[in-house]
């Protein structure tokens, strides 16, 4: 069962918009949003929502303030300049706090509790489509590359149940935690840039990223008709860096008017740039489908 | 003063701002770039990069003669760095969060300090005047804020930090990697596009940075796009428009070009001017008690 992630390094290239298009596409697949701090994939497939579960990452430090002698040791050996201490006594900041443990471990007092952090949610739902697993970490939290873990997991299981062929994969912008976390055993991953300098390095690093994990690519100019030499110089490159140049797909006002009617661009219109997102749909399929090679 | 350019979605035209910003910005700035993992503030303000350094962070290694697998480290260990199987001691240095606990903990004195290589920090000059400083990841490492850590320290060891401001450039995002990076600032500034996924990021955006009681303002970037429910949400927060860019080809195309657009267009230069005049109102006003609404 090929699972196949869009990812692009730089955001804004269009890959959701592709992603959705794409599950249109796809008759056979398990949708899943791998964007877990910025997801958007739900916005087009309006999915209802079957399965709501709670999302615990970790732990966070908490003082008792009644239990706390003011030794500050603890903001001692905070390496993460989460401990401060103001006039009301030492207290721990939670968005800088890591979750180390080091201050719970240290206390001579026993004054710094532990719980668990509760960082989101994450669902099982349906789709137009077919199943969709998707999440929201609550805003500020962090684990991402957890989350994203558990989502590839969930989408993996659904799939064998419901004897889906495929998992579909919308990724996260960046090549940190989150996105690493989404290519590990992924069978290909579709790269979506643009023809600027930032689409342009964005698309090296990400493709870096894919080779240094092993994971096969090919590559989509997105608002190729913005700047055509820069896209035929990301053509040129695609030879250089053995990874396919799968299309180049103009700019087209639909993509917006059709995601302000929360529906795929291959919905709101059958032709122009719809039939381009068609061909290339095929050929990834097909790229994805593949047997790897047990040398690769 | 410092400015954060922060967004949740990606691609709303951080950069874009920040370069502009930074072009037309009339006293002595830092522009810099904590978008780690694709940092491309470099690509428009092509900076003359005079240093660089490459940035580590610690690591625990193990002295496995000394080590009696008492398993003290592996239990305070919250990220499975260090595992201890029967009579193995392993370390798992991309694993390691660098919190020093299974140092501190060690009885034994079996592990000390390595390293683990995060990308490098940068520095320079750019159009002459503006101060630069950016981080790049490396391919492979997973956590930007440590990387992020290492390029605050190094502008604050600069004469930049205390002569002039400061303009971040943001990674995308909700989580810990841009909290990190709006963090040292002293007003945000939410880059966003009309459209339904730039409000809903938007929105998500403005949640997670409201608890830092910091002032937030908006920019508008391509509008004309999409819908007016980005316009309405600011209203109804009290979040000040600072500035709408239009949805324009012409702008889109210096930018594929590599141009900083306050520098191309002359009708930008005003917009991102007027953007400058408005971001220090607000920030030397004394600030209104919404911090306290959003706790």
């Amino acid at each position: 069962m090929p699972e196949i992630i869009i990812i692009s390094g730089k955001g804004g290239t269009g890959k959701t918009s592709l992603t959705a298009a794409f599950a249109h596409m796809a008759a056979d697949a398990v949708i899943c949003d791998l964007d877990v701090d910025a997801p958007d994939l739900h916005l087009i497939l309006r999915p209802e929502i079957k399965v709501r579960e709670d999302f615990h990452s970790g732990h966070e430090a908490l003082i008792d303030p009644a239990a706390c002698t003011a030794c500050g040791l603890c903001a001692e050996m905070c390496r993460f300049g989460a401990v401060s201490n103001p006039p009301t006594g030492y207290r721990i900041d939670p968005l800088k706090c890591e979750g180390c443990k080091v201050c719970v471990q240290f206390c001579p007092a026993a004054a710094i509790r532990f719980p668990e952090r509760h960082c989101g949610e994450w669902y099982l739902s349906s789709t137009r489509f077919g199943p969709m697993v998707h999440a929201q970490l609550f805003p500020g939290a962090e684990n991402s590359g957890r989350l994203v873990a558990l989502l590839r997991q969930k989408a993996r299981d659904l799939a064998r149940e419901s004897g889906r062929r495929l998992v579909l994969s919308d990724g996260a912008p960046g090549i940190g935690c989150p996105v690493i976390s989404s290519l590990s055993g992924t069978d290909f991953a579709v790269l979506v840039t643009e023809p600027t300098p930032s689409g342009r390095h964005d698309l090296e690093r990400v493709a870096d990223l894919c080779r240094h994990f092993k994971i096969p690519t090919g590559v989509i100019v997105n608002k190729a008709d913005l700047n055509p030499e820069n896209t035929r110089d990301i053509q040129r490159w695609c030879e250089t860096a053995r990874t396919e140049f799968l299309a180049a797909l103009p700019y087209d006002p639909a993509v917006t008017e059709a995601m302000v009617q929360r529906q795929t661009v291959t919905e709101f219109s059958a032709d122009g740039l719809s039939t381009d997102i068609r061909r290339t749909w095929r050929r990834i399929l097909e790229l994805g489908s593949r047997k790897k090679h047990p040398s690769q | 003063m410092i400015v954060a350019v922060a967004s949740g979605k990606g691609g709303t035209g951080k950069t874009t701002v920040a370069a502009s910003l930074a072009w037309v910005w009339d006293r002595p700035v830092a522009a810099v770039d904590l978008d780690v993992e694709e940092p491309n503030l470099h690509l428009f303000l092509k900076p003359d990069i005079t240093g660089r350094e490459t940035a580590f962070m610690e690591v625990p290694v193990a002295d496995e003669s000394k080590c009696t697998y008492c398993r003290a480290c592996a239990d305070l260990c919250q990220f499975k760095a260090i595992s201890v199987l029967g009579s193995v001691l392993l370390t798992f240095a991309e694993m390691c969060h660098g919190c020093g606990g299974c140092l501190a903990v060690c009885p034994e004195k079996a592990l000390s300090p390595g390293s683990r290589e995060l990308g490098d920090v940068s520095w320079g000059t750019a159009g002459g005047r503006i101060g630069f400083f950016m981080g790049r990841l490396r391919v492979g490492e997973a956590m930007s804020p440590p990387l992020m850590r290492a390029v605050v320290a190094k502008l604050n060891q600069t004469p930049h930090a205390a002569a002039g401001d400061v303009i971040i450039d943001a990674p995308p995002g909700t989580s810990c990697p841009a909290i990190n990076a709006v963090l040292p600032s002293d007003l945000i500034l939410l880059v966003t596009e009309p459209t339904p996924f730039g409000f809903h990021d938007f929105r998500l955006a403005h949640a997670a940075f409201a608890p830092l009681g910091k002032p937030m303002a908006a920019v508008i970037n391509r509008a004309g796009l999409g819908d007016r429910s980005v316009q309405d949400f600011c209203l109804s927060r009290q979040l000040p428009i600072l500035a709408e860019i239009p949805f324009d080809r012409s702008l889109a195309e210096a930018y594929s070009k590599g141009r900083v657009v306050a520098e191309a267009l002359p009708n930008m230069r005003k917009v991102f001017v007027e953007l400058m005049t408005a971001l220090r109102g607000l920030a030397e006003t004394p600030p209104q008690r919404k911090a306290a609404a959003h706790a």
